[in-house]
């Protein structure tokens, strides 16, 4: 039997977000697979051409719904560099805190995700109710759930209310407990989870590197690269945290990812909790920026899928020239093949979901 | 011992029959003093209704509809319930809360004072019914419209056949084979080959893989079934549901010595098979570890992508009816069936008072069984399958094999007598 092709997607459970991956079986097991992806281009990097620098945040916002302020801080660091604005301390502070809540809110997403892709339909559930803590101390820092629209080109919006610490705390030692108490029996500790997981979706490091497969990802197959700490922006390099690299055999399988994400969590809460402390009590948190600038912009940012990369070019006028963006999840779906083949049709959702794919950002 | 609520199920029909024909017959003979030409014909057509023969033939009907009825407007309405209410407690939610007074019409409209949507829920599956037999039944432009026709009808009346068999009490049963539970596991069986039809004749590429995924499994879980049913003829010497529960409806007694246990198949060297059997009826359900078939996550909804309106309903619903089938099954062969522990009943003069019936000593290990399946399926992935064909072939099968050797060693020392 020559086998035939099954169109995962665009309309498909399995696929989170509008796209399509093409799969060739031979039986139940996968011979070839082809992602197709633009069926949500909305073309973010030609608009934002006619956009002025300010305005384009709220474009940066849409890149992906469930971790917008990590893209719009990647496109403030650039145009920061462009122009040469320094931001004040209490204001680099206020984005940690709010970059690692948004990173928390997103991999809580993707473990929502996840648990119905292996039949685990609970698991979103759960999951979703612990994002609601995680929503409500970014809804009490920003003013929104999603789609903040909160560092500016220079700072930040606006502070954050008083006592907003004590709530961290108080939500950080309620999810830690959960997690602890609900999801560790639930999944770290089931033998069904494992058989689904454990060898599949296999990845080599040098492959990965290849592909350009970067973040929680690349960290699963034993890399240890986080751009916080290799290319520390903002004041990560003040801050005491550990890159989650698996460290165990069988890397760059689905379940070294998702200990990866799953660790990165309780990882977020330790430098929420830190930056918090750290802060300086009073100052400002935004400067003014230029209105023009001409020149070039470049920032890397460890996004909550990977390594996202922004590259802003001025021309002198109110709006950027050009504006690049480099997607962490568009590379590691290239690699996506390569990690499917040999395995079974079932074994699709186990490694499609443990990449945490975001259609938002693939297709701009 | 207990009673049961209904001694013969077959008396009480005959009895109810008779007085449907009695009423029908007074109107024939009355519309005969009316119309005075056709007297004759109507009083043989009446003198025939009312003959024993013609009188069998109906209330053996009747029984059925009482029991499809009695099994799934009753039953299986309630087993979705429960499910439908367990398993949103455990994802910390109130599940299903449609009550009577949330319908927009006249008399159940005027409660405005209070939240509507506050009931119990019980209605929703009704309402989901209701829904589902409205739509249009679309048949596919390349399928195979005759057996994609047959194939939702095929497993809704497999899966009724088991209910032919299946006894809920003492009394309470359409016919009581001397190989029931054969018949039982046989109808059992049957549905897999409609999910084969269904999946073939739709000419999809996801129901062709759920229909041939149930092909692969159906040998996997399939055969340790009825392994470890013979090693408990090993023990029981019957395949008669009736005599199965009367032989465990008594004190356990070990090497001599009784216990206060009673003496359930479960108790002793019956607990391996009670082991495998509980894993391959998860499959037999298809339930969540193992209901390939229709893993919605890559294969959309399975077998049942093509199906639409009321045909989807059934092969949908019914698969709780096989759970309460499968939970009765459990129950008869090793949970002691319907009877009750022994201090329910207390004597009246000799007579024996049963203080619950037998009907809901049985419902009740149904029900519990079911939140059982329910919390298991709720709370663990789906697994693969070459995985499930591992867990047939390479466990299931030897340890059945296992349990065949280990209840003929105990039947021959005299182990449990």
């Amino acid at each position: 039997m020559p086998g035939f092709w099954i169109n995962m997607g665009p309309q498909h459970p399995m696929t989170h977000g509008l796209w399509n991956m093409k799969v060739k079986v031979d039986g139940e097991t996968i011979t070839d697979a082809r992602p197709e992806l633009g069926y949500l281009h909305r073309g973010v990097e030609k608009i934002s051409e006619v956009r002025e620098f300010q305005k384009v945040i709220v474009l940066t916002d849409r890149l992906c719904y469930v971790s917008s302020i990590t893209w719009s801080h990647a496109y403030c660091l650039a145009v920061e560099k462009m122009m040469g604005v320094e931001v004040p301390e209490r204001g680099q502070y206020l984005r940690v805190i709010s970059l690692e809540l948004q990173r928390i809110a997103s991999h809580l997403m993707w473990l929502a995700a996840y648990g119905p892709d292996l039949g685990l339909l609970t698991v979103l559930l759960w999951s979703l109710r612990e994002r609601e803590l995680f929503l409500d101390l970014i809804q009490l820092m920003t003013g929104m759930r999603m789609n903040q629209n909160y560092p500016r080109i220079g700072g930040v919006r606006n502070d954050i209310p008083e006592n907003f610490e004590g709530m961290c705390k108080r939500s950080i030692e309620h999810f830690l407990e959960k997690l602890r108490k609900d999801y560790e029996p639930m999944l770290h500790d089931s033998k069904v989870f494992h058989m689904r997981t454990q060898g599949v979706g296999m990845i080599s490091a040098a492959d990965a590197i290849d592909w350009g497969v970067t973040g929680p990802n690349l960290r699963a197959c034993g890399v240890n690269v986080d751009v916080r700490r290799l290319d520390p922006y903002e004041v990560y390099e003040e801050l005491e945290f550990e890159p989650q690299v698996w460290k165990g055999p069988d890397a760059g399988d689905s379940y070294s990812r998702f200990i990866c994400r799953f660790n990165e969590m309780r990882e977020s809460c330790k430098i929420v909790l830190e930056a918090l402390a750290k802060m300086p009590k009073e100052g400002d948190f935004r400067t003014k920026p230029p209105r023009r600038a001409e020149g070039e912009g470049y920032a890397r940012t460890e996004d909550s899928r990977g390594e996202a990369l922004f590259y802003v070019c001025g021309d002198g006028d109110d709006r950027p020239y050009r504006v690049k963006i480099r997607s962490p999840i568009f590379c590691t779906l290239a690699a996506a093949p390569l990690m499917l083949r040999g395995n079974k049709l079932a074994d699709v959702v186990a490694i499609l979901g443990s990449i945490d794919v975001c259609v938002g950002e693939i297709d701009k | 011992m207990s009673a049961p609520l209904v001694p013969s199920l077959f008396a009480s029909c005959y009895i109810l029959t008779g007085a449907i024909i009695w009423i029908i017959d007074q109107i024939l003979y009355a519309i005969g003093v009316v119309i005075p030409p056709i007297n004759d014909p109507l009083h043989a057509l009446g003198g025939w209704l009312a003959s024993p023969a013609v009188l069998t033939v109906l209330s053996w009907l009747v029984m059925v509809l009482v029991m499809v009825i009695w099994a799934v407007l009753l039953n299986l309405l309630t087993m979705m319930w429960v499910e439908r209410k367990v398993y949103s407690r455990l994802q910390d939610r109130y599940g299903i809360m449609i009550s009577i007074w949330s319908l927009p019409l006249w008399p159940f409209n005027r409660r405005k004072d209070r939240p509507t949507h506050r009931g119990w829920g019980y209605l929703q599956n009704v309402a989901d019914g209701m829904k589902l037999l409205q739509k249009e039944n679309l048949v596919p432009a390349t399928a195979d419209s005759m057996m994609f026709n047959i194939a939702p009808a095929w497993i809704a009346g497999t899966t009724l056949m088991v209910f032919a068999a299946l006894p809920w009490s003492s009394g309470l049963y359409v016919a009581n084979l001397d190989l029931g539970i054969l018949f039982i596991l046989a109808a059992f069986s049957l549905a897999p080959l409609g999910i084969l039809i269904a999946g073939w004749s739709a000419n999809n590429k996801y129901t062709l893989v759920g229909g041939l995924r149930s092909a692969a499994m159906l040998m996997a879980y399939e055969i340790p079934l009825i392994l470890v049913v013979i090693a408990l003829v090993f023990t029981t010497g019957s395949l008669d549901p009736q005599v199965l529960v009367a032989q465990q409806e008594r004190a356990l007694v070990i090497n001599g010595v009784t216990t206060p246990l009673p003496a359930w198949n479960l108790f002793g060297p019956q607990i391996l098979g009670f082991i495998i059997f509980m894993v391959a009826i998860v499959a037999e359900m298809e339930r969540i570890p193992f209901d390939l078939p229709e893993a919605d996550a890559e294969l959309v909804e399975g077998w049942t992508t093509e199906l639409s309106g009321m045909r989807f309903g059934l092969v949908f619903g019914f698969k709780w009816l096989r759970m309460i089938a499968g939970a009765g099954l459990i129950s008869i062969l090793y949970l002691g069936g319907w009877s009750g522990p022994v201090f329910t009943t207390f004597y009246l003069q000799n007579v024996p008072i049963p203080i619950l019936p037998e009907e809901v000593w049985f419902m009740l290990r149904i029900y519990l069984l079911g939140i059982f399946f329910v919390l298991l399926s709720w709370s663990i992935p789906r697994v693969r399958i070459d995985q499930i064909l591992n867990i047939g072939w390479k466990r299931l099968i030897p340890f059945s094999l296992l349990a065949i050797i280990v209840a003929a060693a105990a039947r021959m020392f005299g182990f449990m007598g």
